[in-house]
């Protein structure tokens, strides 16, 4: 093992791939810490109300870094997690009567509008719920009457009031309230900005809280998509599963090809034959065609899809290389020693056939997790994949079907296919230094 | 009377580079052979015999790392011919090889008269014709049957391969032969057929051979003179009678010692130890951790000392011999 | 070695004795033994057989060493191999300690497998790659159920002492390609001897060897064999080494023994021409050789698949007897107590 370590750190290829796949692993690891998979899922599916505060199809914050133009960031500012900025105060007018003052105090530096606001209200009452008025206040001292709203328990006000688009004249709120007046194309207008919320509270222990969302163009680290989902989630763990489904395949593959070759060679005759035949027929059968009716028709699982992707691939192509050398290392002398000390069948095909595969079956292992792992990403795209799974091919999917490049939303169909490409180098520079490794004839001199 | 020298070699050194360093295969060899005589070039594995036939051919890998010394072959100065002229003027046109398991090199798919005419037609310019007649003309020597033109390899038994690549260092009636392990492979009784073809061509065609092998017994079936060749060096050379009589390097009569007699009565001998590698070897005399009669002056390399025609390269005949660099 | 070889004399036995007293009385009796390999073309029917063992008769009794000489392609392989029970017979039988070996099973032949050492030609194939030292050394006690971890250990040391390969701890972690070809071969021998055998099978055990360590090997194995009271077959093509290891020689030819001798009359007076080509083609080191041709019969030794009628040395034959040697096959005859000739030429014997 030692060795082994010693010459690999020989070829910068493999350490490159090594700290590609260590990344992966890493992520995965955190992730599968980090985010359980049971609140992942619930993440993933849930609707709307679930996820709160995220924009719909915004870009990555990375974004701002490479643009001049820098885009806004979601904002929230929650009486309930009072930070700088909010401000909840009382001023009692009298007959029972209080005015419940909230101030929502922020910069906005961005060079571009935010995609869309809203204010949460809630409050608690027992008969009379708390009336809101809203006010909307501009770096320059402008003041605009955002309307007056009742404040039922749960309560969202989403800047549609009837009379505010009168007064914005059409111009949509989110450009509007922030416009540098009389700018074409619209500007916004850096400074620091007020909206003021003011609910008039009826009962002794009536309360009111807001909770005021600015959604941004860019949001979190990979962005989010049309269901307002994060991407980051997906994406993160996407990264696990597509390890454990390419290791797994990949493994269960090579190891049960390795024996059926090995027994079919070490017994020779009506075995090798018929093991030869099945070989033979199952590699004219069309693979993802397969996959495809065993998806419509039965179960798009990854547990399903993993054993059938394991099932077609254990009698493929690679029986007939170890085949070819399992027949050569059959002669060999040792081989006939074990026989002559009394070495059952089982005993040399374990520990005199196979260990002499192994030097072209750990590289072959290797190289193949990563077309395991685009084969998964490649049904999901087909619409194939796990439907319940946030995948990094699921992303890719939806991408597709709401016309991501069309639109001008590159990042998410970028994010994840950058990450099967470092699966897949990581992967390959790995194999093809152990292939170097493991087999000295295909060093250089 | 000076005789005739058809190969003159002095200093020959030939080393490689490998993964694991430098490999000194050929560290200084010197030694001579006159014409119409056959060499015997004796040694374990190992020892760099056949690096030195590649060296006297110049049939060098891509790993070289030095490649110096001096090839007279007629008097003539080989080393100083570039690749080109070599190949065209020497190689397979004066000297040629048979080279160790040649027989199970024919390539497969041609016909074996093919294969044995194709250095005529390249180095001496023959027509396919007349390559194939003399063709003919060299299984006869080496006694193959006219028809064998027409087999294939894989139709031929072992001693009859051989025999048809021996025809084929013959075809440029060469002056000089290298055979590399010429029978080691065949069996016993193949193996005195060959050695008898071997000896009729030097009857017949005055060439002269280096036969280059570790089994001293069946050597003697056609060495005139015997090298001696250990740890990438020559040790001892002389005239085959006096050699097999009595050696004189320690390493060569342990060496007789140990190949077991058919007809006498002793008890053959062996040598403990195994030879240094060509990677590092040890300063002084190669052969002093396994020499029984080691003395001091051992752990600094001998000369080469000349007795009456013969040569040592070893300490115990300081006083006998004179030194044969004087 | 000389007082053996006359009690022996009594176990060489003629075709004509009893078959049941000869298993009886000796330690391995091979028996009328023939091994034909079928000549397939396709699937479709048998073009033939190759008749690499035709018919081989004789005995080995405890403590004996005999040598089987032959050019390759003789057979003596495929006979060690069928000794070895790695063949089944295609008529015959083997008998070991009276056992007949085609009606042993599982259990049996595995305690057969271990009253048998095997030392193959090339030490380095015949070690796994894969496998250090100790580990392979291990193997054969493992699958014969030698379970205890220290009785291991203590024939390993034994074992590894015994073929001087000292000190036993230096070798344990070492992989074959770390040993010179004399140390694999040892630990070849090494691992022979672990299963207290009562035989001792050396297919051509040191012609892969250089010449200076060959007889350190011969004489290693010579060692052995007279400590452990080992049963030896040798098995070579060079007839120089078996001088120093044999009592009794075995020449093959064509898949038959057509001479069995004592090692001295094979060298001093052999009888069958082929012995006689054998000799003469083998030479010692001498400077005269060079100056005469060698005298040995022109030719291939034939084909396995379709044999010579008669006398399968006929065609190459200088004596030749016309009319008789390419018609009839010869029987033993006993030239002298010891030696067996299957010649006509001397059928007045």
């Amino acid at each position: 093992m030692k060795g082994l370590l010693r010459n690999f750190k020989q070829y910068p290829s493999a350490i490159i791939g090594s700290i590609l796949v260590l990344i992966l692993v890493g992520i995965a690891i955190y992730t599968v810490i980090a985010i359980p998979y049971d609140e992942a899922i619930d993440q993933w599916r849930g609707g709307e109300d679930v996820r709160g505060a995220v924009p719909k199809t915004a870009r990555p914050i990375y974004v701002n870094w490479f643009t001049s133009k820098k885009l806004p960031s979601t904002m929230v500012l929650d009486t309930t997690d009072p930070v700088e900025g909010v401000e909840k105060s009382e001023q009692d007018l009298g007959k029972g009567l209080r005015d419940i003052n909230i101030v929502f105090r922020f910069d906005f530096n961005a060079d571009d509008f935010p995609q869309e606001l809203q204010v949460v209200m809630t409050s608690k009452f027992e008969d009379k719920n708390p009336f809101a008025t809203l006010t909307w206040i501009k770096p320059d001292g402008t003041e605009i009457d955002l309307g007056d709203i009742g404040i039922k328990h749960s309560e969202i006000y989403r800047f549609q009031d009837s009379n505010l688009v009168e007064e914005l004249q059409g111009v949509a709120p989110h450009i509007a309230l922030f416009a540098v007046p009389e700018s074409d194309p619209p500007e916004p207008m850096k400074g620091t900005y007020e909206l003021h919320v003011d609910a008039i509270v009826f009962e002794e222990e009536a309360d009111a809280d807001a909770k005021f969302i600015s959604f941004g163009q860019v949001h979190g680290i990979a962005g989010t998509d049309t269901r307002r989902r994060e991407l980051s989630l997906a994406l993160l763990w996407g990264t696990p599963i597509a390890l454990s489904f390419g290791l797994l395949a990949a493994v269960g593959t090579s190891f049960t090809t390795m024996f059926i070759a090995a027994t079919g060679v070490w017994f020779g005759g009506v075995v090798d034959e018929s093991i030869q035949r099945v070989t033979e027929i199952n590699m004219m059968l069309p693979f993802l065609p397969f996959l495809i009716m065993v998806g419509t028709f039965y179960s798009r699982s990854i547990w399903t899809m993993l054993a059938v992707v394991i099932l077609l691939s254990i009698f493929g192509g690679s029986i007939k290389t170890y085949r070819a050398i399992f027949l050569q290392v059959k002669e060999s002398q040792y081989i006939e020693a074990a026989r002559s000390y009394g070495a059952g069948n089982w005993r040399i095909i374990t520990r005199y056939l196979v260990p002499r595969i192994i030097p072209v079956l750990i590289p072959g292992l290797v190289s193949a997790i990563p077309s395991y792992v685009f084969l998964e990403a490649s049904l999901a795209i087909l619409g194939l994949g796990d439907p319940i799974l946030p995948t990094w091919g699921k992303v890719i999917n939806d991408a597709r079907m709401s016309g991501a490049l069309y639109n001008e939303n590159y990042y998410w169909i970028l994010q994840p296919a950058v990450l099967l490409m470092i699966t897949g180098l990581g992967f390959a520079l790995i194999g093809f230094a152990l292939d170097r490794i493991f087999n000295p004839k295909l060093r250089e001199v | 009377m000076a005789a005739d020298k058809v190969l003159n070699v002095k200093d020959l050194k030939l080393f490689f580079r490998t993964t694991k360093g430098v490999v000194r295969a050929v560290d200084g060899v010197d030694f001579t052979l006159e014409r119409n005589r056959a060499v015997v070039i004796v040694g374990e594995s190992g020892c760099g015999k056949t690096s030195l036939a590649k060296a006297i051919l110049r049939l060098l890998p891509k790993n070289v790392d030095t490649y110096s010394g001096k090839v007279f072959l007629n008097d003539q100065e080989t080393m100083k011919y570039t690749d080109e002229e070599y190949r065209t003027k020497v190689r397979w046109v004066k000297m040629s090889m048979v080279p160790q398991a040649a027989m199970n090199s024919l390539n497969p798919v041609l016909k074996v008269g093919d294969q044995v005419a194709e250095p005529a037609i390249i180095h001496n310019d023959m027509s396919k014709e007349v390559a194939l007649q003399q063709a003919k003309k060299m299984f006869q020597q080496v006694g193959v049957p006219d028809d064998f033109i027409n087999r294939y390899a894989f139709e031929l038994s072992g001693g009859m391969r051989q025999r048809v690549t021996i025809a084929m260092s013959l075809m440029s009636l060469p002056e000089l032969v290298i055979l590399d392990e010429p029978t080691s492979a065949l069996d016993v009784l193949t193996q005195a057929n060959i050695f008898n073809v071997l000896k009729r061509i030097k009857k017949e065609l005055g060439v002269s051979f280096i036969l280059i092998t570790h089994d001293i017994a069946t050597s003697s079936e056609l060495a005139d003179d015997v090298a001696v060749m250990y740890a990438g060096q020559i040790v001892e050379t002389g005239d085959a009678s006096r050699f097999f009589d009595c050696p004189l390097h320690p390493y060569a009569i342990k060496l007789m010692d140990s190949v077991p007699r058919l007809r006498a009565k002793q008890e053959p001998d062996f040598i403990t130890g195994k030879p240094p590698s060509l990677l590092n070897p040890p300063t002084g005399c190669r052969f002093k951790d396994r020499c029984p009669s080691r003395f001091e002056r051992c752990d600094e390399e001998p000369p080469t000392y000349n007795i009456e025609g013969r040569t040592v390269k070893c300490w115990l005949y300081a006083k006998e011999g004179t030194n044969h660099n004087d | 070695m000389t007082d053996t070889t006359q009690e022996k004399s009594q176990t060489i036995m003629t075709h004509d004795d009893d078959l049941k007293k000869r298993r009886e009385n000796s330690l391995l009796s091979v028996q009328n033994l023939k091994v034909w390999f079928e000549l397939r073309r396709l699937g479709f029917g048998t073009t033939g057989y190759v008749h690499a063992v035709d018919g081989v008769n004789f005995d080995l009794d405890y403590r004996e060493t005999i040598a089987i000489v032959g050019e390759s392609g003789c057979g003596k392989t495929t006979l060690m191999k069928s000794i070895l029970a790695l063949y089944q017979p295609t008529e015959g039988e083997i008998y070991f300690e009276g056992n007949p070996l085609s009606e042993l099973k599982g259990y049996q032949m595995r305690q057969y497998r271990s009253e048998i050492g095997y030392v193959q030609q090339d030490p380095y194939g015949a070690l796994a790659p894969f496998m250090n030292i100790r580990r392979i050394l291990e193997e054969p006690m493992i699958i014969n159920g030698i379970n205890s971890k220290q009785e291991r250990k203590d024939r390993i040391f034994n074992a590894l002492e015994e073929v001087k390969l000292t000190p036993p701890g230096d070798f344990l972690e070492k992989f074959p390609h770390m040993l010179s070809g004399g140390q694999q071969q040892r630990v070849v021998l090494a691992r022979a001897m672990l299963l207290e055998p009562k035989m001792i099978v050396a297919d051509e055990p040191v012609s892969m060897l250089d010449a200076s360590v060959r007889v350190e090997i011969l004489r290693l194995m010579e060692s052995l064999q007279e400590r452990h009271d080992l049963a030896v077959i040798y098995i070579t093509h060079d007839l120089s080494t078996v001088r120093y290891f044999s009592e009794r020689v075995f020449v093959m030819y064509a898949g038959q023994l057509i001479e069995k001798t004592l090692i001295e009359d094979v060298v001093h007076d052999p009888k069958h021409p082929y012995t006689k080509a054998l000799m003469e083609a083998t030479s010692d080191p001498d400077a005269n050789n060079a100056l005469h041709y060698r005298d040995v019969p022109p030719g291939e030794p034939p084909s396995l698949v379709n044999p010579p009628k008669g006398c399968r040395f006929h065609p190459r034959c200088p004596y030749k007897i016309e009319g008789l040697c390419e018609v009839e096959v010869p029987p033993y005859f006993k030239t002298k107590p010891d030696q067996y000739v299957a010649c006509w030429l001397y059928k007045d014997a």
